[in-house]
């Protein structure tokens, strides 16, 4: 029964073991769709190329029903996972910082240490950026702490929001996950460049 | 469009299979998702202690990051994982043959500017990671997967974002 660690099937060194195994499969899929080129990550800002918006919620969606599947079975007990809190304000705003970093920098954090394994420099600088950045937060801390720590709503799931049971919310994903795929297709058709 | 670097790449709905396998993979083993700025920031709070030992024991907000991830950077389960992106991006890399020191830019650019916007973007991130509890992988990614509502914002928030200054930014990318 998972997981693995609260259930002290492994212990705390043989989990740091496989976060690495995990971490080298993690690497491994990263480059191999190619998010390694800031220009290709970039590019889904621009509809010339969605393998981020096409990568990113295949994942999610296959990661979302694993989850569930597993649940079914009996191998996972879905109330030990961790469900990331919602500070909504937190969220809001970080994640709009995050978004102008992401289409100046190229990058997002783990993208740029994928990036900076096959030796592209520009990762590297976006590193050190993210070295800055944290620095500036944790140095600053007492100026955000208060927007860090406000609207404070537990953990909510989106389906407990909606109403609907977690199955019926995975879905309606899945559905939206297929329109969105189409309209990336359909902005790769209309937005071509291939001289990157 | 079909060149020959870009088959190279892996189909992305297989690619995108994958990593859910891999994010599936890391909840089942240590109950959470993946994640990235973590890592960072677990060396952040390490390389602090190093040059200025008096400081971190004087601010509140390093003795509670300490208290909550005890054992420092090499008990961190974000840490091993980042050290293995690393590995696993080389390998993937040699593979190809990609494997190449470079300044990745668009021709229309010089490599400096790209540097110092690259640097900038890292600023962003590094902050808007900290303020947002998590990036794309620990906070959007991992978050959806898990169905939390905080993730699904950060995810929204930052590719709302990111699309709507885009704009702005065209002459960096096209």
């Amino acid at each position: 029964m998972g997981p693995l660690i609260v259930y002290e099937q492994i212990s705390s060194q043989t989990n740091l073991l496989l976060a690495l195994v995990i971490g080298v499969g993690f690497g491994f899929v990263l480059e191999s769709s190619g998010f390694s080129s800031s220009r290709k990550l970039a590019g889904m800002f621009y509809g010339y190329d969605t393998t981020v918006l096409k990568v990113f919620f295949t994942a999610a969606i296959t990661a979302m029903l694993g989850l569930l599947f597993f649940s079914l079975f009996g191998w996972i007990d879905l109330s030990l996972v961790y469900v990331n809190p919602t500070y909504l304000w937190s969220a809001i705003v970080g994640g709009a910082v995050m978004g102008a970093g992401f289409i100046m920098g190229g990058f997002c954090p783990g993208t740029a240490f994928c990036a900076v394994s096959i030796g592209k420099l520009d990762a590297l600088a976006f590193i050190g950026g993210l070295v800055i950045g944290i620095l500036i937060f944790t140095e600053g801390y007492p100026l955000w702490e208060n927007l860090y720590k406000s609207s404070y709503l537990g953990e909510p799931t989106m389906n407990s929001l909606i109403g609907i049971s977690r199955g019926v919310f995975g879905l309606l994903l899945i559905l939206a996950a297929f329109g969105m795929f189409f309209v990336g297709e359909w902005a790769e058709k209309k937005f071509p460049r291939d001289e990157y | 469009m079909h060149t020959d670097r870009s088959r190279k790449y892996l189909n992305p709905y297989i690619g995108g299979v994958l990593l859910g396998l891999v994010l599936l993979a890391a909840n089942f083993v240590s109950g959470r998702g993946l994640g990235a700025s973590g890592a960072v920031k677990s060396a952040v709070v390490s390389g602090m202690e190093v040059v200025a030992p008096s400081h971190v024991a004087a601010t509140e907000y390093y003795q509670n990051y300490n208290a909550s991830h005890p054992g420092g950077l090499f008990k961190n389960w974000l840490v091993w994982e980042m050290i293995g992106v690393l590995v696993g991006g080389l390998i993937s890399g040699a593979i190809a043959g990609r494997l190449k020191f470079k300044v990745e830019h668009n021709p229309k650019i010089t490599s400096k500017t790209r540097v110092l916007f690259a640097v900038l973007g890292g600023i962003f991130f590094g902050f808007g990671s900290q303020l947002g509890r998590g990036c794309t992988s620990g906070s959007a990614l991992s978050g959806m997967a898990v169905l939390s509502v905080g993730g699904f914002v950060s995810m929204a928030f930052i590719f709302g974002t990111a699309f709507a200054l885009a704009y702005f930014a065209r002459k960096l990318w096209l």
